[in-house]
Formats: C-alpha cells, sequence, structure tokens
C-alpha cells in the first residue's frame, strides 16, 4: 500500500501514522518510543483473525456439503496421500526456513535472512506449482468445480488458501528487493515481521487443510 | 532498533524453532502414516487422531512459530486468538448442526422410493 | 405492465458481465426522469465547485484526507445523502402498496419494484445505519481516548472509499442497468445464476463486496486504535462507555464480516464460474447460503445497535447530570451480547426446518439476549431517576428511543418463541419489529447525538 501513495500523500501523513515509510523513521528514530509501541503487529494479527475467520466460513461449507457428490467422484478418487505429503512437507519446510531468516534478520545478517528467504520463496513456489499441477489434473478429468457441491467446496477452500500463498510470494519477493536495496533498516524489519505472522499462519491452516480436507476423507 | 523494539518483537531462538520443527514434523508423519498404511482401526477412531493431532499441531504453529503468548502485546493477541476460535467452533459446529438437522427432517428422493417399495412388497405380501 | 418489460438476452462478456446497452432503461419514465434531476443536480454542483475554484481544496481538504474526524464527517454525510435515497424507496413502495389496489396495478412495474424493494434494504443497513455508526466511531473515539488519529490513518481514508464505492454501485445501478430483485440478503437461488439472469444481482454482489472489505479493515484499524493508543494510564475500565461499545462493536465487524466476504464470494463463483454451492442440482444446497449469510447477519444488527446504545449512555449521563449508572454491568452486558449474539442466528429461519431441537436452542438463547438488554434499559432508566434531567434535544430523542426500541425490542422475544414465528414470519409483524429497533435504536440514536455534535456531548460529561 505505501508504494501505492503519491508524495503529496505522504506529506499530509501526520506523525503517528504508522505505516512504515522510511523517511519519516530516519528522520526521527526515537519518536513516540515511550509513548505507544507501534500498532501494526496487533493490527496485522487481528487481520489474521479476520482471515481466519474467512477460512472458517469456507471449512464450513466444505463439512456440510462435503459429501454431496452428485453422482460424480468422490475424494477417494480423486486424492493422492502421497502427492499431498509432498505439499505438506514443503510448506512446513518454507515455514522453518523462514524462521531461519527471521532469526538472521536478528543478528543483523541482510545476505544470510535473503539466502533463507529465497530458499522460503523456492519451498513456497514449488508448493503453489503441485497445486496448480493438482488443480489442472483434476479438472482434466472433469472433476472441475462444476462438477459437484464437493468439488466446489474443494476448490474453493484450497483455491483461497493458494492465492493467499500466492500473495504472500509476491509480498517475500517485493520485500527482498527492498531488503537488498535499503539493508535492514527498521521498516523493513517490521515488514518482515508481518509477512512471517502471514506465512507461518497459511501454514497453520494448511494443517486444517490436509487433515480436514484430505486424509479424513480417505480413510 | 532498541531493545524496546526487539522485546516487542520476539521472533524467539534456534531451540525453540527446532522444537517446532520437529513436533510439527512427528505430528505431520503419523496422520500420513495411519491413512497411506491403511491401519486397521474404526473409522471413527482414526478420524479423532487424525483432527486431535491437527488441533495439536495448531497448537505447536502458534507457540513454537508464531511465538504467541498470554503475555504477547498485553494479552490481546492471545485474547483475538481465544475469540476466534470461539467463533470457528460456533460457525463450524453450528452449520454441521442446523445443516444436518435439516437434511433429517427433509427426506431425500432415494428415501422416498424406498419408503414406496416397502410398501408395495408389503401389500403385495398381505394380498 | 410486467409484460412490457422484456428480459434482455443473456450475454457475457469479460468487462461488462451481464450488463448489455439493452439493459439501460430508456423506456421508464419514473428512471428517466430521476436521472435527469439527478444529472442536472449533478451538473449544478460540477459549475458551482468549478466557479468557486473548490476543486483543489476538495481533493487535499477532503478526499485524500487521513483525519480521523473530516473521514467521520464523509460518512456521515455519505449515510445522510443514502438516507434521502433510501427514503425515497421506502415512499416509492408505500406509494405502490397504496394504489395498486381495487384491480389496479399501481405505478411501478414489477421489476422495478422489486429493485426498489431490494435497494432500500441494501441501502439503509450498508450505507446509511453502518456509514453513521462508523461515521460516530471514526469521529469521536480517537477523541476519547486521546489520540492523535486512528492507528492506520491512510487505511481509515481507504475504507471510506471502498464504502463510497459500494454506495455509488448501488446507485449507478439505478441507470446503468438494473439492480437486484431478490430481497436485501439475495438467497438463492433467486439470486443465483438461473433465476437472476441480468446484471443486477451483479451489481449486488461487487457493492457489498467491496463495502464489507471497507468495513472490516476499518474495524481493525479501531480496534488496534483503541488497543494501542490509548492516552498513558487510561486502563480499559477508565474508557469511556461510547469506547466501550466502539471495542466491542469492531470486535463484532473483524469476527462476523469475513463471513460475508466468504458468503458473497461463493455466491459470485456460482454466478460467475459455475460453482454448485447453492444451486439445486449437482448437490448444491441453497439453504446454506441461508445459515452462512444470518451467521453474519445476526451480528449485524447488534454491530449497528452497540454504538447507539454507546451514544445513548453519555447523553443521558450528560443530560442527568449524574454520572451513568452501573458502568460495570453496561460494559459487562454489552460484552454478553458480543458472544450471545453469534449463537441465535437461526431464528431468522426457524421455518426452513431444522427441527424442534434447534429451534427451541436459538429460540431460549435468543430470548437471553434480551437480559443484557434489559439490563442497559434499566440502568438508563436509573441514571434519569433522581437526575437533574434537561427536556432539551438530545435527551428528547433519547426517551423516544426508550420506549420505541423498547417496544421492538419486545415484539422481538415474541418473535424468537418458534410457533409465533411460524406464524409471523414474513408478515408485518416482523417488518414493523426490525423498523422499530432500527429506527427506534440507530436512527433516533442519530439524531440525539447530531444536533449538539457527538463529541459536544461527551465532552461536557
Amino acid at each position: 500500500m505505501s508504494s501505492a501513495t503519491s508524495p503529496a500523500q505522504q506529506s499530509m501523513v501526520e506523525p503517528l501514522a504508522d505505516r512504515p515509510m522510511h523517511h519519516a523513521r530516519e528522520a526521527k528514530p526515537h519518536e513516540d518510543a515511550h509513548a505507544h509501541s507501534s500498532p501494526t503487529p496487533v493490527g496485522f494479527w487481528i487481520y489474521l483473525m479476520s482471515d481466519c475467520v474467512i477460512f472458517g466460513a469456507l471449512f464450513a461449507t466444505y463439512a456440510v456439503l462435503g459429501g454431496n457428490y452428485a453422482g460424480g467422484p468422490a475424494p477417494k478418487d480423486l486424492f493422492e496421500p502421497g502427492f499431498i505429503a509432498v505439499e505438506t512437507a514443503l510448506l512446513l519446510f518454507s515455514s522453518v526456513t523462514f524462521g531461519l531468516a527471521m532469526l538472521r534478520a536478528g543478528k543483523s545478517d541482510t545476505n544470510g535472512t535473503l539466502m533463507w528467504l529465497a530458499v522460503t520463496a523456492l519451498f513456497g513456489a514449488g508448493f503453489i506449482g503441485m497445486e496448480i499441477y493438482e488443480f489442472n489434473h483434476l479438472i482434466h478429468l472433469g472433476a472441475g468445480p462444476d462438477r459437484s457441491a464437493f468439488l466446489s467446496s474443494f476448490f474453493a477452500l484450497v483455491g483461497t488458501h493458494g492465492l493467499h500463498v500466492t500473495g504472500g510470494l509476491i509480498w517475500l519477493i517485493t520485500l527482498m528487493v527492498q531488503i537488498r536495496m535499503h539493508g535492514l533498516i527498521g521498516p523493513n524489519m517490521q515488514r518482515l515481521g508481518t509477512l512471517s505472522m502471514f506465512w507461518h499462519f497459511l501454514d497453520l491452516v494448511w494443517i486444517g487443510v490436509f487433515s480436514f480436507v484430505y486424509l479424513v476423507r480417505l480413510i | 532498533m532498541s531493545a524496546d523494539t526487539h522485546h516487542a518483537h520476539d521472533h524467539g531462538t534456534m531451540g525453540q524453532l527446532m522444537i517446532g520443527f520437529a513436533l510439527a514434523a512427528i505430528l505431520t508423519i503419523i496422520p500420513f502414516y495411519l491413512v497411506m498404511a491403511e491401519v486397521d482401526m474404526a473409522r471413527s477412531t482414526l478420524v479423532g487422531i487424525i483432527m486431535g493431532l491437527g488441533a495439536v499441531q495448531i497448537v505447536v504453529h502458534l507457540v513454537y512459530f508464531l511465538h504467541l503468548k498470554r503475555s504477547s502485546e498485553e494479552g490481546w493477541n492471545f485474547f483475538a486468538t481465544i475469540f476466534a476460535v470461539i467463533i470457528l467452533v460456533i460457525v463450524l459446529a453450528g452449520s454441521l448442526w442446523v445443516m444436518h438437522n435439516m437434511n433429517e427432517n427433509m427426506m431425500p428422493m432415494h428415501e422416498m422410493d424406498q419408503q414406496i417399495e416397502q410398501m408395495k412388497s408389503l401389500q403385495s405380501q398381505q394380498g | 405492465m410486467a409484460s412490457e418489460h422484456i428480459q434482455p438476452a443473456e450475454t457475457f462478456s469479460p468487462i461488462f458481465g451481464r450488463l448489455t446497452l439493452d439493459w439501460i432503461p430508456i423506456h421508464e419514465p419514473i428512471l428517466i426522469g430521476t436521472f435527469a434531476g439527478v444529472a442536472l443536480g449533478g451538473l449544478l454542483v460540477f459549475a458551482l465547485m468549478t466557479y468557486f475554484r473548490l476543486w483543489v481544496p476538495f481533493w487535499k481538504n477532503w478526499v485524500t484526507t487521513v483525519d480521523h474526524k473530516k473521514i467521520g464527517i464523509m460518512y456521515m454525510v455519505l449515510a445522510f445523502i443514502m438516507m434521502v435515497r433510501g427514503f425515497a424507496d421506502a415512499l416509492m413502495m408505500r406509494g405502490q402498496q397504496a394504489m395498486a389496489a381495487g384491480g389496479s396495478e399501481g405505478w411501478l412495474p414489477p421489476h422495478h419494484y422489486d429493485q426498489v424493494f431490494t435497494a432500500h434494504g441494501v441501502i439503509m443497513i450498508f450505507f446509511v445505519a453502518m456509514a453513521f455508526i462508523t461515521g460516530f466511531m471514526n469521529y469521536v473515539m480517537p477523541l476519547q481516548i486521546g489520540a492523535r488519529d486512528v492507528a492506520f490513518p491512510f487505511l481509515n481514508n481507504f475504507s471510506l472509499w471502498m464504502t463510497v464505492a459500494g454506495a455509488l454501485l448501488v446507485n449507478i445501478s439505478l441507470f446503468v442497468g438494473e439492480f437486484a430483485r431478490v430481497g436485501w440478503l439475495a438467497f438463492p437461488p433467486l439470486s443465483g445464476a438461473n433465476y437472476s439472469t441480468g446484471p443486477g444481482m451483479d451489481y449486488y454482489l461487487w457493492a457489498l463486496q467491496i463495502a464489507g472489505v471497507g468495513t472490516t479493515l476499518s474495524g481493525i484499524n479501531m480496534i488496534a486504535t483503541i488497543v494501542k493508543m490509548r492516552a498513558p494510564g487510561m486502563k480499559l475500565m477508565d474508557m469511556p462507555i461510547f469506547t466501550w461499545t466502539a471495542l466491542i462493536t469492531n470486535v463484532l465487524i473483524v469476527a462476523a464480516f469475513p463471513v460475508l466476504t466468504a458468503t458473497l464470494a461463493m455466491l459470485t463463483l456460482d454466478r460467475y464460474m459455475d460453482f454448485r454451492f447453492f444451486t439445486n442440482d449437482y448437490g448444491g444446497n441453497a439453504m446454506m447460503y441461508v445459515n452462512l449469510i444470518w451467521i453474519w447477519g445476526h451480528p449485524e444488527v447488534y454491530i449497528l445497535i452497540i454504538p447507539c446504545f454507546g451514544i445513548i449512555s453519555e447523553i443521558v449521563s450528560t443530560f442527568s447530570r449524574k454520572p451513568i449508572f452501573g458502568y460495570r454491568t453496561m460494559v459487562w452486558a454489552t460484552g454478553c451480547i458480543m458472544v450471545l449474539s453469534f449463537v441465535v442466528w437461526l431464528h431468522h429461519f426457524f421455518t426452513m426446518g431444522s427441527g424442534a431441537n434447534v429451534n427451541a436452542f436459538f429460540g431460549i438463547t435468543t430470548m437471553i439476549i434480551a437480559v443484557p438488554t434489559g439490563v442497559k434499559i434499566f440502568n438508563w432508566l436509573f441514571t434519569m431517576y433522581k437526575g437533574r434531567v434537561r427536556l432539551e434535544v438530545p435527551m428528547l430523542w433519547t426517551i423516544g428511543f426508550l420506549v420505541t426500541f423498547t417496544i421492538g425490542g419486545m415484539t422481538g422475544v415474541m418473535l424468537a418463541v418458534p410457533p409465533v414465528d411460524f406464524q409471523l414470519h414474513n408478515t408485518l409483524f416482523l417488518i414493523a419489529h426490525f423498523h422499530n429497533v432500527i429506527i427506534g435504536g440507530v436512527v433516533f440514536a442519530v439524531f440525539a447525538a447530531s444536533p449538539t455534535g457527538g463529541p459536544s456531548v461527551r465532552l461536557q460529561a
């Protein structure tokens, strides 16, 4: 969002605005350090909880409509546990590598941070690639979202998660460019912190997906 | 970055990260093993185990990866999480209960067909 | 007249969707007349603003402002303009009902009446009531906690314009195409692709989706403000009662609006990409939409009324020259309503057929919610008791609120009894119930706070 603001708007932003703007921060590095800590982490956490409720509604729809095959394929005809295990592993590894990047960043090691972020991005891209392959495969089998309510709710839930991961990847790459350009300055650290929450949160949602959407339906 | 900010954004330690990774890996491998090895157990038991392990793993992620503590952000993050969990439980359990009861009270077509069949066979036995 | 309206053939273009030139209502005199009026008024405003060179100040001081007070004022201006539109819709509906008797067909063709009916509900809830309370919270809450602005000022501006964009879409649909003909909550399968073939339903979905996301972001913003930016030393139990109600309202917004977002997204997928969530065939279940939309919809009515409880509390104590009676019970009652409002949604569709157990559960929870609400009513009465009550304009509206809202609330308890609801659902009794609650509750509270200005009421206290 900050990249979209014009200079005219930035000049109007009053001092308490917490959008990470490096020129404002560099001018007064210790501003309001004693009065208030930044509202961004708690605000972002609340956003994540609201996102959680979106997934909750989609999970509820899958729970209610997931058995309506309408004469079409059932989970056992479509889901491969081995494939999902690899996807899960990729996402879990990416979570851990992001954790490693955060530890490097905490030690002000820019190159180490960038290296682990790149590894995270590779794992994330691998996950997205596998998901696109799976969706494509299902649609070619005639098991697209228009086949039954079960498949509609499956595509909507897993697809929403996939869109979030894609968004996270774009954010991750943007942030890598910014870290390369400006280093691990305060605003970048804050962005890194929020992205780390987002990324771990997506892995957390995936736990629900692989347990409830895939595994339970394969028994 | 002052010590003040560092305290606010606790990114944990290598030890925490590795404990989290190990726990998450174990909690992931068990349910996949149960399904892929087709372990001989009652269906409801298996479902219970998989969902239970999933719930435990979510807590592991919250504690070791997201560093959620009762004290983080003066307890607001913890409160928000608990509230979100309550809402999720209400939405999931409520929807399932409401929709299940509605389906029970509707007479699906195949059931109606079965009943007609039964009535016919009863009539033919009597006749 | 209904037969004269020929539905244009259904087409779907990637940019305009179902909207084609055939949907421009050039053959409807009422709409052409309205459009001419709006166009002339718009031209006049345009000319005056150009003549007085107001465009640059308007852009700099209002459109791009991040000042919470100005944003609050703009929300209220939006709400007031949309109230005029929604009220015009109400008059048209009542006029139609009065004229279409004794064999007469009235002055509105059915497809137009249905659009007016839908637009009235959508506008009054999303762009009048929501905009008024968001405006008040924006203006007053940061002042009450001693913050210089909200936590994320740019996001606040963004939320405002998301809401305005939604409102504009609803109004543009009047002249460019049509609006939905499905009622304010757009139940499928009527709102699905098979039965709503025109662009109206798409206007509905996009307008509400955009405004809904804006509201969620504004809710996150205000919670973060209250959590992080209170004046040093102000503990939670030191907060003014309006700020408490603002906090609880925004918690409800953040918890409930994502459900609306997800539900509307699913209906959009049904209409645009042949998904089968709420269709009659392929295993879809339209009742799942009703279930989900009311999981959002019931908390929504508390989102509207809770800040108004806060406004009334401030006014009662100010104009009785007494501190509010039972501050703690007031806070706890509001907290109880926050949680309870999430476990009553089925009372909106008792007649769906979930059976006696389910209906009994939701009937009882609905009746329980009357208890904390009653606590509030008595707290206001006890605040006035032995106070030096000044019967000025805000206090008159407040007394009107107490009476009207209590009537509305008690009819609500009657409707919470499932057998009674089976008789009264879809009747004017229900319409009267929620108009008593929303006009008597939200509109009276907003009017009570407006003449003296919301904040000045507070500053006197």
